[in-house]
């Protein structure tokens, strides 16, 4: 990708994007795939195995198991070599968190030891503390936890922090005081990433050891899933945190939470792909062994569609945000561990991507809560009683759509980052829209004339849902100006006009690169899992682009403006029935989810 | 300690296996290819000896281009370098073709001690190590799952019926590793980035003056029956079931 322009984050909006910059798993290297071979081998052979004892929250057994995870190098693939890890490319982490996304709560244990609570210290640690610390949190050998969310903080992390921190008299500690809530790993981790306000008012962020007088951990609390992950308080009590422990700047917390935040939304989005494949998997495989009326249900029309759902909504969801993973990638290239301003020219490539990563977050869970949900009912009542695995999977996923983020915050975020960008110039937005209004009078679209060329028509229907975003977001700025930040409602419809046209394309730009690479017979399944995707996704389109415009306007002119939605977004629906037939036969044939690499 | 591990790619048993039109080998369009899980024991007890006593361990495969990823994946466990024979036409082929191949390349390596799995999961032959060692000129401790190697010396144990066999010969010799010989260990993410610098060298059957004689072939390969679809007992009370049940199993499954 290295010769190509990189795309600008968001800027897939304003027009086609080039195939050879959109990132698809079939391009994994050699190197990727053993390390998804290695990653699944230990799930398989280790995690698995253990399922019990994890449950019950053995500390011994999810220790062991997460040295073991760092001695086969999975816990530093984000960690520079100089301090003990691999120093590798996102897309190699990207593929580790998949296959250990299978592993329900030690994926939790693994992804906040990994994510938030190594990375701050990987982005913005100086010389001596990613010394003292990294090494041995990528061996696995110290856990990590990241202390943000309190009683009283939750979405609003910053406004909401209560924990202070006050330099003692000798000026060698900051003495901290504060419980901090919800905190993964906490009852077995050794550093905590703990975030506090010094002199109740610059938001800063501490590395925290566990043996530091005054620092200690709750009780675990009773969850509805991911039961092995630990789940406690942090409390400080006139905690001595040493100066030099003090991560980054005075005041500049909100920078390493937001930026860290953003790469554990994209991976959050890996993990629940990988646990959405387990669940199409078992689905599947019960499909065909449970019979009734005198056949397998997998026979059944009704059962097929839910089974060809499931798989289309994993591939827009794997398509996409393996797509967002090529462009960090690109972006943090040149970028060398070994410049002094490394962490800061990093996370700032990363938020680039903001838009990008709040879509992987919100798709990824989304998909994931509804995979597992069609997949307690194909088992039916077997789906509802723990013997099964359909259970605590359903149980396990829900709480992806709550942590990194709300999916609600992370929708706010898709339009605000878009609309900032704009307005900062930096994302010609508004311009776009301008010559959409003008455009838009013009346009029949009994007058496209299309390529012929297999996927024309989704090609283009995925570049007209981006025009109805740039025309709803365009009228809403119009129409409420600095005061839209109050419409919520409208800009949660805005978000998922935003995230569904990223996942279409993403649909489209796959598609499209299998058929180069494999010929259109084998790329069947990536153009029937395309369509039967957009099928489902663009008639939605048109209803929120309808209640977004019948919210800002009346009369004369809503009618014209959903005149112009229903222009943008007229659709002439596929044969779904056939096309989903087509994948459920597919995922019956490989017992899961089609596609391999 | 000079070690020579042979390895094989083969489908991986989780693949859907599908008989290809011409009815004598299989649809390797879906597959997923894999180590054959026999020779990752002999690769594991490789690496193991080599750590203790010192030595190199070489990996060799024969097959077509994609023989590398399994080749790849022995090295990132922790081989030192890899030999592939290059033959894109060699999958289904005699074993004991791919023995004459195999020894060709085996020969200049100069081994003390060389690997095979038992069997490899997809033809389930066996052949090819004992021809190799037969081309060799060396002895073979088969079905291994028990190594000691000092002075020289080779001793294994195989499990027969309910009790042990120890076998000794002096190296050179050829192994083929049993399961319960050792735990393999996975191909580490450190292991797997140092794999990409080792070298791997690739020859064509003619590098090796190696000309490829088939004495068998594969006549046809056949799925395995359908499942007959199950049998409800008919009968009100349960004297009757139980009477039709018994009539069934003596009549029809022919059990009783």
């Amino acid at each position: 990708m290295a010769d190509k322009e990189i795309p600008q984050g968001g800027g897939f909006l304003l027009g086609p994007t080039d195939p050879a910059a959109a990132f698809v798993p079939e391009e994994f290297s050699d190197e990727h795939k053993m390390i998804l071979t290695t990653t699944a081998d230990f799930v398989a052979g280790d995690i698995v195995p253990m399922d019990e004892q994890i449950e019950a929250k053995d500390h011994a057994v999810v220790k062991k198991l997460m040295a073991s995870a760092g001695e086969l190098g999975l816990l530093g693939s984000d960690v520079p070599e100089e301090f003990g890890g691999l120093g590798l490319d996102k897309i190699s982490t990207a593929c580790i968190t998949e296959e250990i996304g299978k592993s329900g709560s030690f994926a939790v244990a693994q992804g906040a030891h990994t994510g938030i609570g190594t990375l701050p210290i990987v982005y913005y640690g100086n010389k001596e503390q990613k010394e003292k610390y990294l090494p041995d949190l990528a061996a696995g050998t110290k856990i990590a936890a990241y202390g943000l969310t309190e009683a009283g903080a939750g979405s609003d992390a910053v406004g909401g922090c209560r924990t202070k921190a006050v330099l003692s008299e000798d000026g060698k500690h900051y003495i901290l005081n504060g419980e901090k809530m919800f905190i993964t790993n906490g009852g077995w981790a050794e550093t905590f990433i703990v975030f506090a306000k010094i002199d109740n008012a610059e938001f800063s962020a501490f590395i925290v050891e566990r043996d530091f007088p005054g620092v200690s951990t709750g009780a675990e609390e009773h969850k509805m899933g991911i039961n092995g992950s630990s789940t406690t308080t942090v409390i400080l009590e006139d905690a001595q945190v040493p100066v030099e422990n003090l991560l980054y700047e005075k005041g500049k917390g909100a920078t390493i939470a937001m930026n860290v935040l953003n790469i554990g939304r994209y991976k959050l989005g890996c993990a629940a792909i990988g646990g959405a494949k387990g669940a199409l998997t078992q689905s599947a495989k019960f499909a065909k062994d449970r019979s009734q009326f005198g056949m397998p249900i997998a026979e059944f029309g009704a059962i097929q569609e839910k089974l060809a759902k499931m798989a289309a909504k994993i591939y827009a969801a794997e398509s996409s945000i393996f797509r967002s993973v090529g462009l960090i990638d690109a972006g943090l290239e040149g970028i060398s561990h070994d410049d002094p301003e490394y962490g800061a020219k990093a996370s700032a490539a990363i938020r680039e991507y903001a838009v990008e990563c709040s879509i992987d977050k919100v798709l990824g869970s989304e998909v994931l809560d509804y995979v597992v949900d069609e997949c307690v009912q194909i088992h039916g009542g077997y789906g509802y009683v723990s013997e099964y695995p359909a259970e605590r999977a359903y149980r396990d996923a829900r709480i992806n759509r709550i942590f990194e983020g709300t999916n609600e915050i992370n929708r706010m975020t898709i339009p605000g980052e878009l609309l900032k960008r704009a307005m900062k110039g930096k994302l010609p937005l508004m311009a776009a829209g301008q010559k959409l209004l003008g455009e838009i009078m013009e346009y029949s679209p009994l007058m496209v004339e299309l390529p012929d060329e297999p996927l024309a028509y989704e090609a283009h229907m995925a570049e007209m849902a981006k025009k109805a975003v740039i025309f709803v977001a365009g009228l809403a700025a119009q129409t409420y100006m600095q005061k839209l930040i109050h419409q919520q409602e409208i800009l949660m419809r805005v978000a998922d006009m935003v995230i569904e046209s990223f996942a279409m394309e993403s649909c489209v730009l796959r598609a499209k690169k299998a058929i180069d690479a494999l010929g259109e017979e084998k790329a069947q399944v990536y153009m029937d899992m395309t369509k039967a995707y957009m099928d489902e996704v663009l008639p939605q389109m048109l209803i929120w682009a309808n209640e977004s415009l019948a919210a800002m306007s009346e009369g004369d002119d809503l009618r014209t403006m959903m005149i112009g939605a229903r222009k943008l977004l007229k659709y002439q629906p596929a044969n779904g029935v056939a096309l989903r037939r087509a994948v459920a036969a597919r995922v019956l044939d490989k017992n899961g989810y089609p596609l391999s690499y | 300690m000079n070690i020579v591990v042979c390895i094989k790619q083969v489908p991986d048993t989780e693949s859907v296996i599908k008989i290809a039109g011409d009815g004598k080998s299989i649809d390797t369009g879906d597959i997923k290819w894999v180590m054959n899980p026999y020779d990752e024991f002999g690769v594991e007890e490789a690496l193991r000896i080599v750590k203790d006593q010192g030595g190199e361990v070489t990996v060799v495969g024969a097959g077509p281009a994609r023989v590398v990823e399994a080749l790849r994946t022995a090295l990132a466990m922790g081989a030192d370098k890899a030999v592939h024979i290059q033959d894109d036409d060699l999958y289904g082929a005699d074993p004991i073709a791919v023995a004459k191949m195999l020894a060709k390349a085996i020969e200049p390596l100069s081994p003390d001690v060389v690997f095979f799995g038992q069997r490899a999961v997809d033809d389930d032959s066996g052949v090819v190590s004992s021809a190799v060692a037969e081309y060799l000129g060396m002895p073979q401790l088969s079905v291994i799952t028990k190594l000691e190697i000092a002075d020289g010396k080779v001793k294994g144990t195989r499990p027969i019926e309910g009790q042990t066999v120890v076998l000794e010969a002096s190296l050179p010799a050829v192994i083929s590793a049993q399961k319960g010989l050792n735990e393999p260990r996975y191909a580490s993410l450190p292991g797997i980035m140092k794999a990409k610098k080792k070298p791997l060298e690739t020859k064509t059957p003619a590098d090796l003056g190696a000309e490829r004689s088939d004495f068998i072939e594969i006549a046809t390969l056949n799925p395995p029956p359908d499942r007959a679809p199950g049998k409800t007992v008919e009968g009100e009370t349960a004297q009757e079931l139980a009477a039709n049940l018994a009539k069934l199993l003596k009549e029809e499954a022919k059990v009783i």
